[in-house]
């Protein structure tokens, strides 16, 4: 961590985006996090991801819980709309504010123990209602603010720093998004941002539950030898399915790939994903084939990684519901009440 | 990329590119830290071990350094190098006590020819040896181009007088008033070495149609501008041409100004942007109502029975043909007529050696310059060494103060005996600055401040009086502002991959996207790929060994800030903040080291 504001000065040739920003216009204050934390990796990946989206900050919510993890929506989109919620309370506060407004970009960040403790009830009604959310989970296995316990994404047999064994089993939150319904499930690393950076695209222009579990070495207190979330045991077992391209509708197609070897996926937005397939059998549009793999991969001690799974014609929780199509919080007094002659019509209809 | 060598000096040096600039490697940002602290006479004395003048170049330095420095590269304007190293002259003690002791005497006389600022730094740093040095010049007081063609509102004479005095002081014999006729007399007197400090005595003539006849009303700027130094001009008339584009023609036009010129404009064949003068001198002038007319090539001056009326020119275009040579062009204009009454020359200086006879075994060139060793600066004639802008051509006082070490140093081995080549290495050393996990001896925070306008007084003050100086320095807290203003380039960021996790901390962290992780490549390659492209060739990549994954790190030191940030975000101490103190060799050195 550094006391330090970061020099506001610039290359004369910072890159822009569409919208006239630096990528420094994206940041938020000076992280507190340890130096080394890898949730400091998803943030700046938060914020290359937003840069490259063109995404006017003003324009997304970012709601988090309680830890480390839920610290970090302050070190990025300093201009953005921001709510800290208590211990695991993110899903159902969120869900809140996409009903009164759906018009903005919602972010939810999220840690292991904020949303596999004790927020795992919320987590999972968020992904079965079909929320429309990017729902970004720190994951490094720690309970890092109160000095390294095993949290509940531990892997049994890895090892504490202290020297012991967790023997719990584990909970696998991408397994439990896609069993519950989430629409685009995703799962990386953060010292890779070159497939994280994408798979936040992707997620960002996804309509539904979008879930991406982030494995996040907690440098202070999981990162040693014997750990299963240490920068290098990921590195080492890191197997990833397929390698992901986030294309925006203007954004012209140059690379070319050998026939059978890509997947090409529209979303709804006209956005494209490109996966390049790093394993042959894989069909990331295969809810129960994916759950399938992971479980065997799993008890092979790899860590899968990429997009797993995505449903590119998925509907939200606004469908479900059949909202309307204008924010909630935008109806005037006149639409929401419309008088006592039309609630007289109504009830005479239903007489 | 092979990984890069950090090893010796050479690597760490050129990222402070201030001091790389600088012609005597002067530690530029450790002066400045002592000035931001208050400790004035440090930093003088640090200047003063490097460059002699510090209060004459605080002042009149052609400041290489400033167009250097790294902070032009992320803001407006670079650090004002030059006139904080001023504040250091004029904020210290007395540092006479701090002043080196002559030595025992080695029995070995030196001659210096010229008492300017190369033979100045030739004596001083032999005189300290034990060497007897004894100085020559025609003039009556020592500086030499300092005090003859500087005017005195840029640089007055107490300053030269001090400075001066601070060398002559330490034991140096002087021969004032002493014209060097014969440099075969002067070997034969049984020097053991020679130094030829005797500058560009010569400045250029414009040998058009009239100059003859008009020749009352013409003067050679240099020649003008002693006579004005010493007092034995002290007007000129109401209308001036300053013919040329150098500081010599800017000093030409504003001493015309202060001594009666209403009417002073400089006309340049050159293109304004192409003009040798230096920005800022050219912004003075402007500044004191003086316009600058640039393609125009003079044709004829004309008069009235030798009664100067003006000055016809020609008006010309520049073209570069491929190789990006310059020729100018007549445009096919009428010619222009510009009226006035005096003109003053300053289209460049020239050597002149009509003191050294040509058969003495001392080789001169086709262009009329001695033939040295340009490391050595060693002549055809062993014993006689040249320096400053006898030597390679006119360049400025720093480059004569530069090779005046250089040829002290060739002096000292040669007469020891030794090898001239075998030149003593610089002194370096690079020293953690970590003083805590957020504490760092120097201060990391980048002030965004803008570049300090040093003060100066009134303009019509000052362009009545030649002698007022025009600009007051800075006070002791806008030199502080300034000095914060430097990023401590020579607190290097150095990087140990062995301990590196890969955790990408340093990269999240830097402001200017400086560090990136990637696969190796050859040099263009592994530009183009960074995190933000690495376009200036000019500044080096630093690249690691492999690291744990089979990449590498790579820093473009281009726009690296020095803030120290991804040292304080690395959480296993693989990046550090090392202080690189670098000096260049002293005359003498070699024999304190065996």
């Amino acid at each position: 961590m550094t006391y330090l504001v970061k020099p506001k000065l610039l290359r004369a040739d910072a890159p822009r985006n569409a919208l006239g920003y630096t990528r420094r216009d994206y940041e938020g204050a000076i992280s507190t996090l340890c130096a080394g934390c890898g949730h400091d990796s998803i943030s700046a990946a938060v914020v290359q991801a937003c840069f490259d989206l063109d995404i006017e900050p003003h324009r997304v919510a970012k709601l988090s819980g309680i830890g480390c993890s839920s610290k970090t929506p302050d070190y990025f989109l300093g201009n953005s709309h921001g709510f800290n919620t208590t211990h695991g309370r993110m899903p159902s506060v969120l869900t809140g504010a996409a009903l009164a407004n759906r018009d903005l970009i919602y972010m939810g960040v999220s840690g292991d123990g904020d949303s596999a403790s004790i927020g795992i009830g919320q987590f999972a009604h968020a992904m079965r209602r079909g929320v429309n959310m990017t729902y970004i989970v720190e994951n490094n296995g720690v309970y890092g603010l109160t000095k390294g316990q095993f949290s509940a994404t531990a892997d049994k047999g890895s090892k504490s720093k202290r020297g012991v064994v967790n023997s719990d089993t584990p909970i696998d939150l991408a397994a439990l998004a896609l069993q519950l319904g989430a629409s685009y499930v995703g799962r990386s690393f953060s010292g890779d941002k070159e497939q994280l950076i994408p798979l936040i695209k992707g997620a960002l222009r996804h309509r539904g539950p979008a879930f991406i579990d982030v494995i996040s070495p907690c440098v202070t207190f999981n990162n040693h030898a014997g750990s299963t979330k240490s920068y290098d045991y990921v590195r080492e077992h890191n197997e990833a399915v397929n390698r992901l391209d986030f294309i925006l509708p203007r954004d012209k197609i140059e690379a070319s790939y050998p026939a059978g070897s890509l997947r090409r996926i529209v979303q709804h937005d006209g956005s494209i994903l490109h996966l390049r397939k790093l394993d042959a059998d894989y069909d990331p549009s295969d809810r129960v084939g994916a759950m399938n793999y992971l479980q065997e991969r799993q008890a092979l001690g790899e860590i899968v990684t990429g997009l797993l799974y995505v449903d590119s014609g998925a509907v939200d929780l606004h469908r479900h519901l059949n909202t309307v199509e204008k924010p909630l919080n935008q109806l005037g007094d006149a639409y929401l009440c419309p008088g006592s002659k039309a609630l007289e019509a109504l009830n005479a209809a239903l007489r | 990329m092979k990984p890069t060598n950090i090893g010796g000096h050479e690597y760490f040096h050129k990222v402070v590119d201030c001091q790389w600039a600088c012609p005597a490697h002067t530690p530029v940002p450790e002066y400045i830290r002592l000035i931001a602290a208050g400790r004035y006479s440090d930093a003088y004395m640090i200047n003063w071990r490097s460059n002699v003048f510090p209060g004459i170049l605080g002042r009149v330095c052609d400041r290489p350094c400033e167009p250097a420095c790294r902070r032009g590269r992320v803001d407006k304007e670079p650090v004002a190098i030059c006139r904080l190293k001023r504040v250091a002259a004029d904020l210290k003690d007395d540092v006479s006590g701090r002043l080196p002791q002559p030595a025992k005497m080695n029995g070995k006389r030196i001659a210096c020819v010229g008492a300017g600022p190369a033979s100045l730094t030739v004596a001083r740093d032999l005189v300290v040896l034990g060497y007897q040095v004894t100085v020559f010049d025609n003039g009556a007081s020592p500086g030499g181009m300092m005090r003859s063609q500087i005017p005195k509102f840029r640089l007055p004479d107490e300053v030269i007088d001090e400075e001066c005095g601070y060398i002559i002081g330490l034991g140096v014999e002087t021969r004032y008033n002493q014209w060097v006729g014969s440099l075969r007399d002067l070997v034969a007197e049984g020097w053991d070495a020679i130094f030829v400090g005797t500058g560009a005595p010569r400045g250029r003539d414009a040998p058009i149609p009239g100059r003859e006849e008009a020749a009352k009303h013409i003067h050679i700027g240099i020649d003008w501008l002693a006579n004005v130094a010493f007092g034995h001009t002290t007007k000129i008339a109401k209308r001036v041409i300053v013919l040329g584009g150098g500081n010599t023609a800017m000093d030409c036009c504003r001493s015309a100004r202060r001594l009666g010129g209403d009417d002073v404009k400089v006309i340049v064949r050159s293109g304004f942007e192409e003009m040798k003068a230096s920005p800022w001198e050219k912004e003075e002038a402007i500044h004191e109502g003086i316009p600058i007319i640039n393609m125009r090539v003079p044709k004829e001056f004309r008069h009235d029975n030798g009664k100067l009326t003006g000055v016809l020119f020609e008006i010309v275009r520049a073209e570069y043909d491929a190789k990006g040579r310059r020729s100018l062009i007549a445009t096919g204009e009428p010619d222009e007529f510009h009226e006035c009454d005096e003109v003053l020359v300053a289209i460049g200086q020239e050597n002149a050696f009509p003191w050294i006879e040509k058969d003495i075994g001392l080789d001169f060139d086709k262009w009329g310059m001695p033939v040295l060793n340009e490391k050595t600066l060693q002549s055809t004639l062993p014993k006689v060494f040249f320096g400053g802008d006898a030597a390679l051509g006119p360049k400025n006082i720093i480059t004569a103060a530069a090779q005046g070490h250089e040829a002290a140093i060739s002096i000292d081995l040669f007469c020891r005996g030794k090898k001239l080549d075998d030149r003593p290495p610089p002194e370096f050393n690079l020293v953690s600055q970590k003083m805590g996990i957020h504490e760092w001896s120097y201060d990391n925070q980048v002030s965004e401040e803008e570049r300090k306008k040093v003060p100066v007084k009134a303009l019509e003050k000052t362009l009545k009086d030649i002698k007022l100086e025009l600009e007051l320095g800075f006070d002791s807290f806008m030199a502080c502002a300034e000095a914060e203003r430097c990023l401590n380039c020579d607190v290097e960021t150095v990087f140990a991959g062995k301990i590196c996790i890969e955790c990408d901390a340093c990269v999240d962290i830097c402001p200017t996207e400086c560090i990136t992780f990637t696969a190796n490549g050859e040099e263009d390659d592994l530009r183009g790929r960074l995190k933000a492209p690495a376009k200036l060739l000019e500044q080096a990549l630093y690249v690691s060994d492999d690291l744990k994954t089979g990449r590498v790190m790579v820093k473009d030191e281009n726009i690296c800030l020095h803030c120290g940030m991804c040292a304080e975000r690395c959480p296993t101490g693989a990046w550090d903040m090392q202080k690189f103190f670098m000096q260049c060799a002293e005359a003498g050195t070699e024999a304190k080291r065996t």
